[in-house]
């Protein structure tokens, strides 16, 4: 329990920094009334086509050819949620289902994972780890365009084509999530606790269940967060491998719907709204961390 | 009695000292082998689903395969040699490069003056910071569709306001420049505020002393964005122009969804807005030429490393210039 003890200044402090970056100081300069315009302007053209979207869900399939256009939310929003939901050619609510499956498995293994091979990365003496290190950071340059041929043969081969487990099992690991994890842990862990914990005889893994892993929660939330938002949104690997318009991902289902021979626009904007507010409401919740976790990544990169 | 009591000490602290030495032979082996164990996972995924497969289309660019054949036959640098005179090729990698020039051009000097702007003492400076982050949730698919109904021909939101200026509706998926745009007007939508907030962190990190200094000197606001704040964002902004390069290269989503139906693939009735992307999945999965379709995707790779490296040297050279 002492053990804990010297690790709470450094790893509260870094935990701020982390979370917020540092606010504004007195020493920033204050905003014009021209910065505040633009500010606006930038801010609006970020949220109408949302906000857009939204309207044409809410409004009857007619209303979108009209002009002037409607530009507030009408009331059919629940009667197109539920036309969509029971078209039986997109799907939906097994696209739903399977990016829930897909986007949460990918999360957990690549926290999980990534928290082990940082720590190790970070805290931990071995042969060749500055050259293994480099061959993670290469990885994640190499785009999945790449092998997209083999990659489709090997699938078929194991008979995973229009199969989620397609869409899973390349992505169970990512080099970006090891490197954010190795990042923090060379902070948030100091060696001294390291060093407590084996003289108190813990094994490697202890070490990494009880005092790595508790120090590295906020990072694991962090990476979390990011990596469900992008697997949720991910479509062009689901496009090869889920040809099948019965067993999509939700992003699939969307374009299945778009393909339609007569499009409905209502619906397709309906399932458009389904699709986004999940992450919508992450977002608005875990807006710093996630903020936090762009920033990190990229000014560590 | 008191020597078995010895004894029985004695060989208790021997078992006790074999006891502690096998631990500590356990503890070795942890200590030396642990590690490897905790990053194998990667890199065995990594085997089997980044460099095999990569070796693979190295083999498969040099054969004739397809699905539709029963036998594949070594065919040498066909592949490669038919690529270099194939003008639908080409005609890809003009429409990708036009669109990466002006998807990425106009979407980080707007990030960068909109990181300049939310580096400001501003109450509800918070919310201006949400509301333009808020484009990094939207899936691009969900761009593609809501942006393909600004830009229809009729009825489109954009035809409706270029009408009240008096000009006639435009058919923004006709031709190249008109597609172009729209379509790289959704990339500049998802990304911008992306890499506002990327720049922002950065100028947070400049020291405010730098700042002080020069206004001590006499240097306005203009001079001290250019002459600080530029030079020390120059890593920062080699970042962002290596992603958006590996992005814009890959742009497949976008345009993919800018036609409904079935053909979208082919990017447009001649396809003046075909990407690469679209071209490689075109070749494997309508043409069933995996052969030729594993040239592609190599050329496709070494064109992003090529070009991520010019575009490294350019900023670089840049940034000292200032």
């Amino acid at each position: 329990m002492t053990v804990t003890m010297p690790a709470r200044p450094a790893e509260s402090g870094r935990q701020r920094r982390f979370k917020g970056g540092r606010e504004p100081s007195g020493a920033v300069r204050r905003a014009s009334p021209l910065t505040i315009g633009g500010l606006i302007v930038a801010a609006g053209l970020s949220i109408m086509p949302l906000y857009w979207m939204l309207v044409v869900a809410s409004r009857t399939s007619n209303s979108a050819y009209q002009w002037p256009p409607a530009f507030l939310p009408g009331g059919n929003l629940g009667a197109n949620i539920e036309r969509v939901l029971d078209n039986p050619d997109a799907a939906i609510v097994r696209g739903i289902v399977n990016s829930f499956i897909v986007s949460g498995t990918i999360t957990v293994s690549t926290v999980f994972f990534g928290a082990l091979a940082g720590f190790a990365f970070a805290k931990m003496r071995f042969r060749g780890k500055n050259a293994l290190l480099l061959a993670v950071l290469v990885t994640m340059m190499v785009p999945i365009q790449l092998s997209i041929v083999p990659l489709y043969q090997m699938m078929g081969e194991l008979g995973w084509l229009n199969d989620i487990r397609a869409v899973i099992a390349p992505f169970l690991i990512s080099g970006f999530g090891i490197f954010l994890m190795r990042q923090y842990s060379i902070q948030a862990i100091p060696d001294e606790l390291i060093e407590a914990a084996r003289i108190d005889g813990c094994s490697t893994w202890g070490t990494f269940r009880h005092v790595a892993m508790p120090a590295l929660r906020p990072a694991a939330g962090v990476l979390g967060l990011l990596t469900f938002m992008q697997q949720w949104n991910e479509f062009f690997w689901p496009f090869i491998v889920l040809a099948d318009p019965a067993n999509p991902t939700v992003q699939i289902s969307l374009r299945t719907l778009n393909s339609a021979y007569h499009q409905d626009l209502s619906q397709i904007f309906a399932g458009m709204v389904i699709a986004t507010v999940p992450l919508l409401i992450i977002f608005v919740f875990f807006f710093r961390q996630i903020i936090s976790g762009i920033m990190e990544g990229a000014t560590k990169g | 009695m008191s020597l078995q009591l010895k004894e029985e000490s004695g060989s208790r602290r021997a078992t006790d000292r074999s006891r502690r030495r096998r631990r500590s032979r356990l503890t070795r082996l942890d200590l030396k082998f642990s590690p490897y164990a905790y990053v194998a996972p990667f890199f065995i995924l990594f085997a089997i689903f980044g460099l095999y497969p990569f070796l693979y289309t190295v083999w498969i660019s040099l054969t004739d395969e397809s699905p539709i054949n029963p036998e594949t036959n070594f065919v040498g640098v066909d592949n490669f040699t038919r690529l270099f005179g194939d003008d639908r090729f080409w005609d890809a990698v003009v429409n990708t490069l036009g669109m990466f020039v002006l998807a990425t051009l106009p979407q980080l000097l707007l990030a960068l003056v909109l990181a300049n702007w939310l580096n400001r003492r501003l109450r509800g400076i918070g919310a201006f910071r949400m509301a333009i982050a808020m484009p990094i949730v939207t899936s691009t698919a969900v761009v593609a569709l809501v942006f393909g109904m600004f830009f229809a021909r009729d009825y489109g939101l954009v035809n409706g306001v270029l009408d009240i200026f008096g000009v006639d509706a435009v058919d923004w998926r006709a031709n190249r420049w008109r597609s172009w745009v729209a379509i790289s007007s959704m990339v500049d939508w998802r990304w911008t505020g992306y890499n506002a907030l990327i720049y922002l962190a950065a100028m947070q990190a400049i020291s405010r002393d730098i700042y002080e200094a020069a206004e001590i000197d006499g240097a306005s606001r203009g001079r001290q964005f250019w002459r600080i704040t530029i030079p020390l964002l120059t890593p920062t902004i080699i970042f962002t122009v290596i992603i958006s390069t590996i992005g814009g290269l890959q742009l497949f989503t976008e345009p993919l969804m800018f036609t409904s139906g079935s053909g979208a693939l082919g990017g447009g009735s001649t396809g003046q807005f075909q990407t690469i992307t679209m071209y490689l999945v075109q070749t494997m999965r309508t043409f069933n030429q995996w052969g030729y379709a594993g040239a592609i995707s190599l050329v496709l790779f070494l064109m992003i490393v090529l070009i991520s490296a010019i575009n490294f040297l350019l900023v670089r050279r840049l940034g000292s210039d200032r």
